[in-house]
């Protein structure tokens, strides 16, 4: 392709010198003016807190704890430069458009406008917080091996579940809208930037800071509601529950504006000749998600808002005997979570229909179809969320309309496995790491879902409804799916975003044993669920005793496999640094045609897209793109560099 | 050189995470036994007075030595009769389910309180239970009469301040982990009276390891 | 995808695979099903303690047996296809770019929707009023499935309270016991409800699971038909104890169950004229903090 040989935009002129990097906005002061923030406003929460005495909900003093964050998050803004563009426009004066992507190495310690930058900070980011959760799942297990709380304490066991599931939650919504999202869809659009660059700098910082704020409740006396947080029991909780509230909202806030800005991207900045029908699938899958995290988010902001009010000021929105009611919670919560739970699906179908036509060397079949399955998965996902609340004491009349809402599901779902079936008729398929996990998404997910017939059909449900049988069902769903997903699209895209291969046979040994432990671990559980295990708790019934030890050490395995694709990262991409060359997997989609890492401006020219980029085996196809200049839309007028149309 | 360093840190916070956090639990405290029976006493006090939470309410155990302990971890023998002192020294709180306002599970079905025997009290002059809901043992606590002239507002207590005295036995059953807790909604400034040292291990719920 | 050979031109591949594809799934559900039906089918849970458990045991079997078929599916062919269509060796080589065939789509399609609706009636048909097999789950205050002379069901307030179950009697005084003893061969109704956070009641061996709700009254059915004990848990996040938050219950034959409740009447007679006044939702004193 003709990128490679022009000269890449050199954005990157000098990096300045320590000293001079030490004043300015960084992360450096952004962590400075969050503790501070903390410190400050916590004080000021206890002077208010002090004269309304007698109205907290807890002895710990809520409000200085909220606003304490409140401060925190203010100051961590600041810190990183958040507030410099707006108040120079509202000083006059004119403001830098770009920001943070001219410090070298300095960029991914800062507020950048490079969407790649950003995602890579977010690959980092998300990775440090999937590896905390992970350790959590590990200590739960550890606790597990035995039938009665011991190495754990009940409590301490409890807020370790909360913990793992929250983060988890929290980090894997923002777990491929975040990394893969921010870096490929500008790039698989023909776009140079996301449409609103300092927003797309916002979400990452906010999840960073939810994550820690998150950790911070182990210095707040841990909270116990796992990633529920079901009111009352969240009303009347330790301090550590503020820390749930605020961090959740803060992702909440974040995915509201990663979805916002992913959606805006899409439809306003598309190179031309990219038609609606010439979207990769990816894109797809990360519009679809967006939708829903932008309907979503907000309903979960304001179920979160409610719980800190009646934890501080005592509104009874969820506490019955003042005319509130918990069923409100569950509610609000649900609405937010079901979509929720298919934001972590949507994504990996973006993953798994994008990768798997480059390694069949076959065209995606039946491309629209896929496309609205996605869609149909998205709409039907807000109509379904009473099914988690089945054997609640919810209106009778409803639960037949919820349980056939919630299997029309596996419509769209069911189509997701044709397309797949369809890609791999007759296909060439080379078994590389991508592909490997890609197949094994297919097998989890299929247990995941049929696991989920069950729970949807309300006489099954007695007994399934809060059992272990569920907590298989969504690691299923959501480790089984979207992790593997994810993790092979890290192996398929990581060459481009670094420029440095990763080893093929360390790949390898970490899918295998992952994709065994993965099964051992969770397929037991099932039965466990089934036996009458519930979930969340630290004593179970001892004749699960030995089938507890064996999912422990299944679930250490899985452990350790993970770890192997931490060495495998840390040695090829830090260490080993072998260039990966701009298209190894000799795929159609645009951003392969680019130098691998990518440069800082993507297209020196707006390329202008002749297909969607599965014309394998096509005789005859044209390249995907035509990067020449001047170029021309087929049998239309020439287009600018910008992209405009002469 | 960096990844090194990270690697440290890492592993070093994982290793405080565990150990300071996670696996801290109140230290355990035997009961004393003679003649083929264990002694148990506990006292209950209003307001701990102490950091981490001055103003927690909290069970306190007194080993052989004379010393009050601040831990809800027990141990007793095996098929034992204990014999159980509990210095009640906060006042009344009142019963959320007046049902465990019954002495259950005790030798003769029946507690004392400063010497008088009872088998079931007014639910609204319970201040606490100790309760071990596995073996069936219920004793409602009656609190200090509104008004008390000397309440004591720091742990431990001397018995020189305002309390009352419950006395009542149980046999133990076979070894293994039984939890123990109190029932009346007690936690001070919490919703609902339960969160907080209700839901703390150490405060006012705790184990007996039989052994 | 057999039908795409038989249209297109060279349909030799297409129709072989096709076939060879439909006999494997074949031979493998003659294998598979009969085994979940009839060797796995008896162990599923939740067995057959009462009415309630026995049809939604029944259940389970109907949807495995469902399931296994698609499963199957699945998995020969995407066994097949890794296993066949596999390309080996350094060399990359491009496959025939089959497009996406919109009657195989719509066979798809139609075939799920099927399947999504036949599955929706079956479990339709066990929330029923007729039905049982709906009727152990809560059902919230006016209950859809129930027996037909829900009236004279035995009544039983089951109380979560963080942490502890008790059950209460309106039928006997308005008793309360801290065991649960109940008569086989008689329908049950459990009047589910908390005195403070959420619970959930739920009974494994009977087939109930009703989640305790502050101000609620959850219903839920049973009628016990095994002289056994069950276990009772609490199925949602309650706090601290949550995970010991349970007990053993016993079902007993009718004038077994007569004695223990008269017993049980005499015993806590006491602390029974304390109680409130039998109700389906208590609010003592809720937002209650000590002084």
């Amino acid at each position: 392709m003709s990128t490679t040989e022009s000269p890449p935009p050199t954005a990157i002129t000098k990096a300045p010198r320590f000293r001079e990097q030490l004043i300015g906005f960084h992360l450096l002061w952004g962590v400075v003016l969050a503790a501070l923030g903390y410190f400050v406003c916590h004080w000021l929460g206890t002077k208010i807190g002090n004269h309304i005495k007698g109205q907290t909900a807890t002895d710990q003093d809520d409000i200085a704890v909220l606003l304490g964050f409140l401060g925190a998050t203010l100051g961590w803004l600041i810190g990183l430069g958040f507030f410099n563009y707006p108040l120079s426009r509202m000083m006059g004066r004119p403001a830098s458009l770009i920001e943070g992507e001219e410090y070298g190495v300095w960029r991914y310690f800062r507020l950048c406008t490079d969407h790649k930058v950003v995602a890579v900070q977010y690959f980092v980011a998300v990775l440090f917080f999937f590896g905390v959760g992970g350790l959590n799942a590990m200590l739960i297990r550890g606790e597990l091996t035995s039938d009665n709380a011991t190495f754990i304490q009940a409590g301490n066991y409890l807020t370790l579940v909360s913990l793992h599931g929250t983060m988890m939650l929290m980090m894997m919504s923002a777990g491929v809208l975040g990394p893969l999202g921010n870096y490929l869809v500008p790039l698989m659009i023909g776009a140079r930037r996301m449409a609103f660059p300092r927003v797309e700098s916002l979400t990452l910082w906010l999840t960073v800071l939810a994550g820690f704020m998150l950790i911070s409740a182990i210095f707040l006396g841990g909270f116990p509601t796992g990633w529920t947080g079901y009111a009352p029991l969240s009303v009347e909780a330790r301090a550590g529950m503020d820390a749930y509230l605020f961090s959740f909202a803060l992702i909440g806030i974040s995915l509201c504006l990663v979805g916002l800005n992913i959606i805006a991207t899409v439809m306003t900045m598309r190179a031309p000749g990219l038609y609606w029908n010439r979207i990769p699938v990816f894109v797809w899958g990360m519009v679809t998600t967006s939708v829903l995290a932008v309907l979503a988010a907000p309903v979960l902001f304001a179920a979160l808002y409610m719980a800190a009010l009646d934890r501080t000021v005592e509104t009874t929105f969820f506490l019955a005997s003042n005319g509130g009611s918990p069923f409100l919670w569950y509610n609000l919560f649900w609405f937010f979570g079901h979509p929720e739970v298919y934001i972590l699906a949507l994504p990996g179908f973006g993953i798994v229909l994008e990768i798997l036509p480059v390694f069949a060397r076959k065209p995606l079949w039946g491309y629209r179809v896929a496309v609205a399955g996605m869609f149909g998965v998205a709409l039907l996902s807000f109509m379904v969320w009473q099914h988690h609340l089945f054997v609640s004491g919810i209106n009778a009349n409803l639960r037949p309309f919820y349980m056939f809402t919630t299997e029309l599901i596996s419509i769209p779902t069911g189509i997701i496995f044709l397309i797949g079936m369809g890609t791999l008729w007759r296909a060439r398929i080379r078994f590389t790491v991508p592909m490997l996990f890609c197949l094994a998404f297919f097998f989890n997910f299929l247990i995941g879902g049929l696991s989920g017939v069950y729970l949807s059909d309300v006489p099954s449900n007695v007994t399934t409804h809060g059992s272990y049988f569920v907590m298989a069902h969504f690691h299923y769903t959501i480790m089984g799916g979207l992790v593997f997903a994810t993790i092979g699209g890290f192996y398929y895209w990581l060459p481009k975003i670094t420029g440095f291969k990763l080893n093929e046979t360390l790949g390898k040994i970490h899918f295998w044993m992952m994709f065994i432990f993965f099964n051992l671990t969770f397929f037991p559980l099932f039965a466990a669920g089934l036996l009458g295990m519930p979930r969340r708790v630290s004593s179970y019934n001892p004749s699960l005793h030995g089938l507890n030890v064996f999912v422990s050490i299944s679930a250490w395995c899985l452990g350790l496999s993970l770890l192997v694709f931490l060495a495998n990262i840390v040695w090829t991409q830090l260490l080993l640094r072998e260039p990966a060359g701009p298209n190894p997997w000799l795929s159609k989609s645009l951003e392969w045609q680019l130098p691998s890492p990518v440069p800082s401006y993507n297209f020196e020219r707006i390329p202008v897209i002749n297909s969607a980029p599965y014309s394998y085996g096509i005789p005859d196809a044209p390249p995907v793109a035509d990067f020449g200049t001047p170029a021309r839309l087929p049998g239309g007028p020439a287009i600018t560099p910008e992209g405009g149309v002469l | 050189m960096g990844i090194l360093v990270a690697a440290t840190v890492l592993v070093v916070a994982v290793f405080f995470y565990i150990a300071d956090f996670l696996a801290v639990a109140p230290p355990v405290l035997a009961a004393s036994t003679q003649n083929g029976a264990s002694t148990l006493t506990l006292q209950t006090v209003p307001a701990y007075g102490h950091a981490p939470e001055p103003d927690w309410v909290t069970y306190l155990g007194l080993d052989s030595n004379g010393h009050w302990h601040h831990t809800t971890i027990y141990q007793l023998p095996a098929h034992t009769l204990v014999h159980v002192t509990l210095y009640q020294f906060d006042s009344a709180s009142g019963l959320r389910n007046p049902f465990l306002a019954q002495v259950r599970g005790t030798a003769g079905g029946i507690a004392s309180v400063d010497g008088k025997s009872f088998s079931v009290l007014n639910g609204d002059d319970a201040s606490h239970t100790f309760t071990v809901p596995d073996l069936g043992l219920s004793v409602p606590l009656k609190g200090v009469p509104a008004g008390a002239k000397n309440p004591c507002s720091a742990a431990p207590c001397a018995l020189s301040f305002d309390h009352t005295t419950i006395r009542f036995s149980f046999v133990t059953p076979g070894p293994g982990v039984y939890r123990w807790q109190c029932f009346v909604p007690c936690a001070a400034q919490f919703f609902y009276g339960f969160g907080g040292p209700m839901q703390t291990i150490g405060w006012m719920s705790g184990e007996l390891k039989v052994v | 995808m057999s039908a795409v050979g038989a249209m297109t031109d060279g349909a030799g591949p297409d129709v072989r695979h096709g076939r060879r594809i439909l006999i494997i799934w074949a031979v493998a559900n003659v294998i598979f099903v009969p085994i979940v039906i009839w060797v796995l089918g008896p162990h599923i849970p939740p067995y057959d303690a009462s009415q309630q458990s026995t049809d939604q045991h029944n259940v389970n079997v109907v949807l495995s047996a469902l399931a296994t078929p698609v499963l199957l599916m699945i998995w020969v062919y995407f066994g097949y296809s890794i296993t066949v269509f596999r390309q080996r060796g350094p060399e990359v080589v491009d496959g025939p770019p089959i497009e996406g065939d919109p009657r195989i789509q719509v066979t798809w399609l139609a075939a799920t929707t099927v399947i999504v609706i036949a599955l929706a009636v079956y479990g339709t048909v066990g929330l029923l009023p007729s039905s049982a097999a709906g009727a152990g789950g809560g059902q919230g205050p006016n209950p859809l499935s129930k027996p037909p002379n829900a009236a004279s069901a035995l009544q039983v307030q089951v109380i979560g309270q963080q942490w502890l179950w008790t059950f209460r009697w309106p039928g006997y005084g308005g008793v309360q016991t801290p065991y649960l003893v109940l008569p086989v061969n008689r329908w049950i109704a459990f009047h589910v409800t908390s005195l403070d956070v959420s619970h959930s009641f739920w009974a494994y061996e009977l087939g109930v699971k009703a989640d305790a709700i502050p101000g609620n009254d959850n219903v839920a059915f049973v009628r016990p038909t095994q002289l056994r004990s069950f276990q009772i848990r609490c199925a949602e996040l309650c706090g601290l104890w949550h995970g010991h938050m349970n007990t053993t219950g016993q079902i007993v034959s009718q004038s077994a169950f007569d004695t223990w409740i008269a017993q049980a009447r005499v015993r806590y007679q006491g602390v029974t004229q304390q109680l409130p006044p039998y109700s389906h939702v208590y609010y003592p004193a809720p937002d209650q903090r000590a002084g």
